[in-house]
């Protein structure tokens, strides 16, 4: 491989791809965090207490990967996608500069004294802390996702002096995909975190450990899980799924599977989509439900991708395979938080073995949820970088040789195939031991003095 | 003041600001990988512990910026410094990775390695920063399409690497001096000998940097020498350096402190001031210099831009300095805060 558009690509999925791994257990986790500090705090309760303190560590953990990993990302528009960056900056750069400033001061600020500063500021500060990160990282994400909107659905902006130049910052924040796309995204986060702080709790109640905090932990995690995966599902999944058909048409019929424009599609289940000629092979579908969900009406037009010049397509496999193994993880996760309420209903939850093992195991499915979504959305939006603008080929630096990426994508690969083993290390170790007792009653002055004191 | 000049001098803010901020912390990281006892590098990173990731913040900021304000100087120095960028990118990930994860495992081979991850982060960058700078003010190969027409090798020339000898000895002098304020026993005393024999090395670097750069940039000096701003700076610097070494010496860290903040800002200014309105000059022909009036964002995305720094900075400022604030005080030798 030669080509150093193709290489970027595979560098930017790969980079981009590693970094999500942490920002949607961080931001789901820092709410959930929110709630449990909050009881540990207002009732005074052992059991949120060490639960707090527990998932506040393996949240710092997480966090930091998810920082180291992030910093790539600010370098990479500039160094692989220069010429994306002359023609869009005027417009792409203000969110993420509003990004830095409204959501990244704040979160690292506040980590600093929510991680560090239990004793050296007062319960309520402490608390507000973990606001304040679970606020900022949510803010980063609301301005990472309208400059990639951008991209998706661009609004506001003139071309003018030879580049996209800013119009109005309103269209362009909030342009058609922005919100739909930010809410979605949201609730698949606290998905992530509701089954990372259930997958710990069932690792723990399977070693046996804590299991005071774990089984409180689980029913958490089982009661969160189920509404954040119905809400990423539905209002926010569908809103997001009926905004594309609306304002990016090729995208839709290529992760839905529509090939051939027609009244009454149907919704395609599951198929093998295949090419030359484009056809789906052993589909399972629903008459008509297609035209229905997207458009209200049973018979309703949805274009397939014979509406569009084959120069305009995106690939056609990739995008549908990730958007139904999404769609899938999407309902198994569903299927799995509903399940545990359930057998809570029923006061199973902290006694049935055999739901902890289904836990554990689907716990990392939310991440891989979110990465078959991302490819969909990414994927789908080619041959555009930002579309109908800028095609992808017209976007990367003109200096850029393969070699020079390939040197980095080999390097950063390792640095990254080492993080993660580090990652999962500590995890795995972290879980295994549990959290720690609580310090004996009002320990705080004595293990962390006041400033006063250490002078 | 039109906008372009502002946004100029917004991002010599942003990068004056991170030089002094992170710079204490990469600093104390280089001082930390010189250090043969295991409860000093601890220490060292306990006494950055809750700030580092803050300061780092303000590097990112300003690659967003300039992004924002003048995307073209951003794609081609970016591009530009590619193979660089995987010199420091790595760097930047390890020291983050070890500062957290490095009291995770109770093994002294664990914290070992964590400890060189954070030292060699923490030196990379700090030698990178000085770097970067003399390859700007030496001039980049750019060509007429603006873009960067150099090696990675070129950029590792002896003006740049003299530049980032200089940094080093900046970032550890001013390092040293934050140990001396968070510190006691005898990494104190080590940080007060590393603080004094650093000044030095700045004191040198600094006279040989400006030898240097009359050789390598000279038309870039004499613009600077011909801006009254420049002198004031220069005086600033003069005074702030020599009230390092004072009060160095007579252990008042807070001031020395405050003292080295301004010799690196100073030092910072003097860069921009030689700069304006240029942001990388070309080496190839001054014409196809990238510069703040040619090379900027339309002045709508400007004005939008300023406005949201005018609401979003004040609370940045504002909680950073809370922060510091719980912060204050001694670490406590193998105590963590």
């Amino acid at each position: 491989m030669d080509d150093p558009v193709l290489l970027s690509r595979i560098q930017f999925a790969m980079t981009i791809g590693f970094h999500f791994l942490f920002p949607p257990i961080t931001i789901g986790l820092a709410w959930l965090l929110v709630g449990i500090e909050y009881m540990a705090w207002r009732r005074k309760d052992p059991v949120f207490e060490r639960m707090g303190r527990f998932f506040g560590k393996l949240f710092g953990l997480t966090f930091a990967v998810g920082v180291a990993t992030g910093i790539v990302m600010e370098f990479q528009f500039g160094s692989n996608w220069a010429a994306y960056s002359r023609f869009v900056g005027d417009v792409f750069g203000a969110p993420l500069a509003a990004e830095a400033i409204f959501g990244f001061f704040l979160e690292s600020a506040f980590l600093g004294v929510y991680l560090l500063g239990r004793g050296r500021v007062s319960r309520g500060v402490h608390w507000v802390s973990i606001l304040m990160v679970a606020i900022g990282a949510t803010l980063s994400a609301f301005w990472i996702l309208v400059a990639n909107s951008w991209m998706q659905t661009p609004a506001g902006h003139v071309f003018a002096n030879g580049r996209a130049e800013l119009a109005s910052l309103y269209e362009a924040v909030f342009n058609p995909s922005t919100l739909p796309r930010f809410f979605h995204t949201l609730s698949a986060t606290l998905v992530t975190g509701s089954f990372f702080l259930g997958g710990v709790a069932a690792f723990m109640l399977i070693r046996g450990r804590a299991v005071d905090v774990a089984s409180r932990a689980l029913l958490i995690a089982v009661a969160a899980g189920a509404l954040s995966s119905v809400l990423t599902a539905y209002p926010t999944g569908h809103e997001h799924a009926r905004q594309v058909a609306r304002t990016q048409p090729e995208k839709f019929a290529a992760i839905e599977g529509v090939y051939a424009t027609g009244a009454g599609a149907p919704l395609i289940l599951f198929a093998l989509p295949r090419s030359d000629p484009p056809r789906l092979k052993a589909r399972v579908e629903i008459p008509k439900l297609l035209s229905l969900l997207t458009f209200g009406d049973l018979n309703a037009e949805v274009p397939g991708i014979d509406r569009f010049p084959p120069e305009d397509l995106p690939p056609l496999w990739l995008p549908f395979v990730s958007f139904h193994n999404m769609v899938l993880i999407g309902m198994w996760l569903s299927a799995v938080a509903f399940l545990g309420l359930f057998l809570h209903w029923r006061g199973r939850l902290s006694t049935y073995r055999p739901y902890w093992w289904l836990f554990l195991v689907s716990s990392p499915l939310p991440l891989a949820a979110s990465q078959f979504g991302w490819v969909a959305a990414e994927v789908g939006r080619q041959p555009w970088i930002v579309y109908k603008v800028m095609r992808t080929s017209d976007a990367v630096s003109p200096t850029l040789t393969a070699g020079d990426v390939w040197v980095s994508m080999i390097s950063l690969g390792l640095v990254y195939l080492v993080l993660l083993a580090v990652y999962l290390g500590v995890l795995w170790r972290k879980a295994s031991q549990g959290p720690d007792p609580l310090p004996p009653s009002n320990p705080a002055p004595a293990a962390n003095p006041a400033p006063a004191e250490v002078q | 003041m039109d906008l372009n000049t502002m946004w100029f001098l917004l991002l010599g803010i942003l990068i004056a600001v991170y030089a002094v901020l992170d710079g204490f912390d990469l600093g104390v990281g280089v001082i930390s990988l010189f250090s043969r006892r295991e409860d000093h590098r601890k220490t060292c990173a306990d006494t950055i512990a809750p700030v580092w990731d803050g300061n780092e913040v303000w590097l990112i900021t300003g690659g967003a910026m300039l992004l924002a304000a003048f995307p073209p100087v951003y794609a081609t120095v970016f591009s530009g410094f590619y193979l660089a960028f995987l010199l420091l990118l790595p760097a930047l990930i390890v020291r983050a990775v070890s500062i957290e994860y490095r009291n995770v495992v109770d093994s002294p081979r664990w914290r070992r390695a964590w400890d060189w991850g954070f030292g060699i982060g923490s030196l990379v960058p700090s030698v990178l920063f000085g770097v970067a700078v003399g390859n700007i003010l030496r001039g980049l190969p750019i060509d007429a399409a603006g873009d960067f027409r150099g090696t990675f090798l070129g950029l590792l020339n002896p003006y740049a690497l003299l530049l980032g000898l200089l940094s080093l000895s900046m970032f550890v002098t001013h390092g040293a001096i934050y140990l001396g304020m968070k510190a006691t026993g005898g990494l104190q005393a080590r940080a007060t000998a590393a603080a004094a024999r650093a000044w030095v090395a700045w004191v040198v670097l600094y006279l040989g940097a400006t030898a240097a750069t009359a050789m390598a940039a000279p038309s870039l000096l004499a613009d600077g020498l011909r801006r009254p701003v420049s002198w004031a700076f220069a005086a600033l610097l003069v005074a702030s350096l020599a009230l390092v070494r004072v009060w160095i010496g007579s252990g008042a860290w807070g001031r020395a402190f405050a003292a080295s903040s301004t010799a690196i800002v100073s030092v910072t200014s003097l860069a921009g001031a030689a700069l304006y309105p240029r942001l990388a000059p070309s080496s190839l022909d001054p014409a196809w210099s990238l510069d703040i009036f040619r090379h900027s964002s339309s002045p709508r995305t400007m004005l939008t831009m300023l406005v949201i720094v005018a609401i979003g900075l004040p609370f940045v400022i504002g909680y950073t300095i809370w922060v510091y604030r719980v912060f204050r005080g001694r670490v406590r030798e193998g105590g963590g805060y």
